[in-house]
């Protein structure tokens, strides 16, 4: 048996304590934290609303008639469900594909060159990627509810 | 292909971990591109988007093979996202993790299968 595997050797401790409720509000983030774990979360908002993402693309492109319905969804709602809900989840969907896209291209960037990947460029990325994904969604934002 | 490392340790592996980071950064490229060309067509439009600029982007048999690939892409790229997300989470039950891989698999089969049909449809 080798010397790594040997039973006599006390435990090491673990700490796998970490409660997420507790424990993570008390920690900073620094920029490039709050991008990555952003990733994740726009990346799996996506894939669960991947069905109303292709029930967009299913009635606003296949007739003139599911365009209108379409339409008429995100201005009077549909059921019992007001308009401006739909819109909202609509607002959900472009930050998430904003950030995932100006995240990814930040990734992209850092695999291709070398010297981008230091403290001081993950740090600027960032803060550029938050500020071009947060921007736009304000933009747009602001387009869907007829703002200008 | 395994490699010695020192004297004890022999270091083996599938290298689906290189295959998969590449394909996820190849299908993201290729969603950033499609992207970027449906939107300018709508950006450079005068006047409101109506339903003949929107369906026409897709009305070509080409259009539609690209826009296939895509979805094609978008399958591959959110699986390799989703397992990744369930391997570092879900890590107290091993059933648990198998059953939601499973239903990610179901899920985005089903969803392309509809997109699919959405687009020759048209």
């Amino acid at each position: 048996m080798s010397e790594l595997a040997s039973p006599l050797k006390t435990k090491r401790p673990e700490f796998r304590n970490i409660n997420a409720l507790t424990d993570l509000p008390t920690y900073r983030m620094a920029p490039a934290a709050w991008v990555s774990i952003l990733h994740r979360v726009s990346g799996v908002i996506m894939f669960l609303l991947m069905p109303f993402i292709i029930w967009m693309f299913d009635t606003s492109v296949s007739s003139e008639i599911s365009f209108a319905k379409f339409k008429a969804v995100f201005n009077i709602g549909a059921g019992f469900v007001p308009g401006f809900i739909f819109k909202l989840v609509a607002l959900a969907l472009i930050w998430a594909y904003l950030h995932h896209f100006t995240a990814g291209l930040r990734h992209l960037w850092m695999d291709t060159h070398h010297d981008a990947v230091t403290k001081e460029f993950g740090a600027k990325s960032a803060k550029f990627t938050l500020a071009i994904s947060l921007g736009l969604t304000v933009v747009l934002a602001a387009k869907l509810f007829g703002l200008y | 292909m395994s490699v010695k490392y020192g004297s004890k340790r022999v270091v083996v592996g599938a290298h689906y971990g290189l295959r998969d980071w590449l394909a996820q950064r190849v299908t993201a490229g290729i969603m950033a591109l499609f992207t970027v060309a449906v939107l300018a067509q709508l950006l450079i439009a005068k006047g409101p988007i109506g339903y003949d600029l929107w369906a026409g982007i897709f009305a070509a048999q080409w259009m539609k093979i690209v826009t296939f690939s895509v979805i094609i892409a978008l399958l591959y790229h959110v699986w390799v996202g989703m397992r990744d997300v369930l391997m570092d989470y879900v890590t107290a039950h091993v059933g648990l993790r198998l059953l939601l891989q499973i239903f990610t698999i179901v899920w985005l089969v089903g969803c392309a299968g509809w997109a699919i049909q959405v687009l020759w449809r048209l």
